[in-house]
């Protein structure tokens, strides 16, 4: 649907990809581990590559949960958003076809956080 | 010579030469040239004399009233204020109450009162324009005595003087800015049913059950005096914002579907605004009046079914999410309070792990969902607070485009995941917290891709005090952002071994104690 206005309606988005220069937004989250409240964010550049994600930014983010320790990496299952994806650690995001504002989502199969919750 | 003495004018002849008979109808441009608002989002009005005021007060009247409860208010502040009533409070852990309050609050109230001034000067009908005029006088009343009640504990406590600074920057007070720029920047008509009625009507049971009545549990006389001067004016709106929605049902079937849409959305919007008003109620008033679970199932689920079987005679059925809401209410306080509690430098407020005592009440409050999702990571995170490793997620947020919450709500059905939907829109990702918000995306793009986000808008670079080279290579926006929202040190962090917590007990003791 189109917006109804009384004058013309064309507004730049907030957040469009020429923002960033040079960057591109990236959401993270790991699934069953929800005493971390939401997803985390990051901008980086497109050649970044993906060793870096869980390396720096999953490892500073999540390390504190106890189960972090118990990743069996090998078997972490990846999502981009909902479509299963298998990363190419030593790759960018480009050439792993991850792009602005996607939402990277891993399972660890057999670690369902804090007793068994979810968190 | 006789004197000739004027009759006397009864209330409804003075009603109606105080309101109606002080409009026109312009003669030098066209009506519809002067008033365009009131078409363009698609109501029809053929009768705008149909429109019933709902109160029948006049401007005169209504400043004596007002003038009355101000009187009344002030005396109450000044007594309270004089006897350091800020020590006869339950537990200082409720300070924390009022900085949230005053955040997200106040400055909502002053939209509210620039809203109504807007749609008072957009209205053709001479009856909805005078009460939109009072209500912006009352909002503005509001706005202004909740910071008065509130300035006295300002003086003693942390993290209250940047909350204007802070309400249109700082992330957790974006749901509620983002609620009421979408209302204030939609039609008239629009905004009536999301302030007027979805907010007023629906869900405004809930907004003063635990600021009201929790002041009243908590000893705090200056914020619940506040409240009932608000109480009589509250009662009004909720008149205005019902009589709104019938005169548009009554005056065209093709407004239907309208109006329809908009009391799904402005509901849902309204609820998501309400997770940390529960919070307030389950985690934050160290004397609880009941659990945001029974204050939905009193207001919402009885009290809004009961409004909607009323409605339904023109067609309205209950609002899309109802069902969703139900679900909801067993969660949204407890993930609410773990996305605060979690981030301990980022809010101008302390977070603590509830004691014992309150994790049992919140397990007897919630025997569905409380010891089976929360209550093992509660006390996980109090264990590891007590041996020194207090949590603290420095990471940025992931919001909603729609209605700016973090995304930490869960899968309907499915507590253990979070709910993501995702949409695009000319090329770019939205990514949203609910199928409902992103309906509302999708039927008005144009607006939503406008949406502020403040973890975005660090990584952008346009979060950082001046003076700081955003362009450097080793930027980080995360090592500006506090000083950007001057966010005061003192109020950030746990409860526990906060200044405040020391300075209450120390005063507290030289109240009682020689």
């Amino acid at each position: 649907m189109a917006i109804k206005a009384l004058a013309d309606y064309d507004f730049p988005s907030s957040d469009a990809l020429e923002n960033y220069k040079g960057k591109q937004l990236l959401y993270i989250n790991w699934e069953r581990h929800r005493m971390f409240s939401r997803p985390f964010v990051l901008a980086l550049t497109p050649d970044t590559p993906f060793s870096v994600i869980v390396d720096q930014y999953i490892t500073n983010c999540y390390s504190y949960h106890p189960d972090f320790a118990h990743i069996d990496w090998t078997q972490v299952v990846w999502q981009n958003s909902d479509t299963v994806f298998h990363p190419d650690m030593t790759k960018s995001l480009q050439e792993n076809g991850i792009g602005h504002k996607d939402l990277i989502r891993f399972t660890t199969p057999g670690l369902d956080g804090i007793a068994g919750t979810g968190y | 010579m006789d004197m000739k003495v004027a009759k006397k004018l009864g209330l409804k002849e003075r009603y109606t030469l105080m309101t109606r008979d002080l409009a026109w109808d312009t003669t030098y441009q066209p009506m519809d040239k002067v008033f365009p608002q009131v078409t363009f989002e698609g109501i029809k009005i053929h009768d705008w004399d149909k429109w019933e005021d709902p109160f029948r007060l006049t401007m005169d009247a209504y400043w004596k009233y007002q003038a009355e409860k101000e009187r009344k208010l002030y005396a109450i502040l000044d007594a309270f204020n004089q006897n350091n009533g800020h020590l006869s409070v339950t537990d200082a852990r409720y300070m924390n109450v009022l900085k949230l309050f005053l955040g997200s609050t106040p400055p909502l109230e002053l939209m509210a009162a620039r809203g109504f001034s807007m749609v008072g000067r957009q209205m053709v009908g001479a009856g909805p324009r005078v009460a939109c005029q009072m209500q912006a006088v009352d909002e503005y009343r509001h706005f202004q005595t909740q910071i008065h009640s509130i300035s006295n504990y300002n003086k003693f406590y942390n993290g209250m003087d940047e909350f204007a600074h802070q309400q249109s920057r700082m992330w957790y007070l974006s749901d509620g800015k983002s609620f009421f720029d979408d209302a204030i920047t939609a039609g008239p008509f629009e905004f009536m049913v999301a302030i007027g009625f979805a907010f007023e009507y629906v869900l405004t049971n809930i907004l003063f059950v635990p600021f009201i009545s929790g002041a009243a549990y908590n000893g705090d006389m200056a914020a619940m005096t506040v409240g009932f001067s608000a109480q009589s004016d509250e009662a009004r709106h909720m008149t205005l914002g019902l009589e709104c929605i019938k005169f548009m049902l009554e005056q065209d079937p093709d407004n239907l579907p309208i109006v329809q849409r908009w009391i799904d959305k402005w509901t849902w919007r309204g609820t998501r605004k309400l997770a940390s008003v529960g919070m307030m109620m389950d985690y934050m008033l160290p004397k609880r009046i009941m659990s945001f679970k029974e204050a939905w199932e009193i207001y919402f689920e009885q009290n809004g079914a009961a409004l909607f079987t009323d409605l339904a005679r023109y067609g309205i059925t209950v609002p899309k999410c109802f069902s969703q809401t139900i679900e909801e209410k067993e969660h949204v306080t407890h993930q609410s309070w773990i996305g605060f509690y979690m981030k301990p430098d980022a809010t101008p407020f302390h977070t603590w792990i509830p004691g014992k005592e309150e994790l049992d009440w919140l397990s007897e409050k919630y025997p569905n969902t409380f010891d089976k999702y929360y209550r093992p990571v509660y006390e996980f995170l109090d264990q590891q607070e007590k041996t020194g490793n207090r949590f603290n997620n420095k990471t940025q947020p992931m919001n909603c485009q729609v209605c700016v919450s973090t995304i930490k709500f869960n899968e309907p059905g499915d507590p253990m995941s979070t709910c993501f939907r995702e949409t695009r829109y000319k090329g770019e990702k939205f990514h949203f917290c609910s199928d409902h918000c992103k309906d509302i995306f999708e039927h008005e793009p144009e607006k939503y891709v406008q949406t502020y986000i403040s973890s975005h808008q660090g990584l952008q670079g346009n979060c950082a005090p001046e003076g700081v080279d955003v362009n450097a290579p080793d930027f980080n926006p995360g090592d500006h952002i506090a000083d950007y929202w001057k966010l005061d040190k003192r109020a950030t962090g746990d409860f526990n071994g906060s200044e405040d917590q020391k300075n209450f007990a120390a005063w507290r003791d030289q109240a009682t104690k020689n």
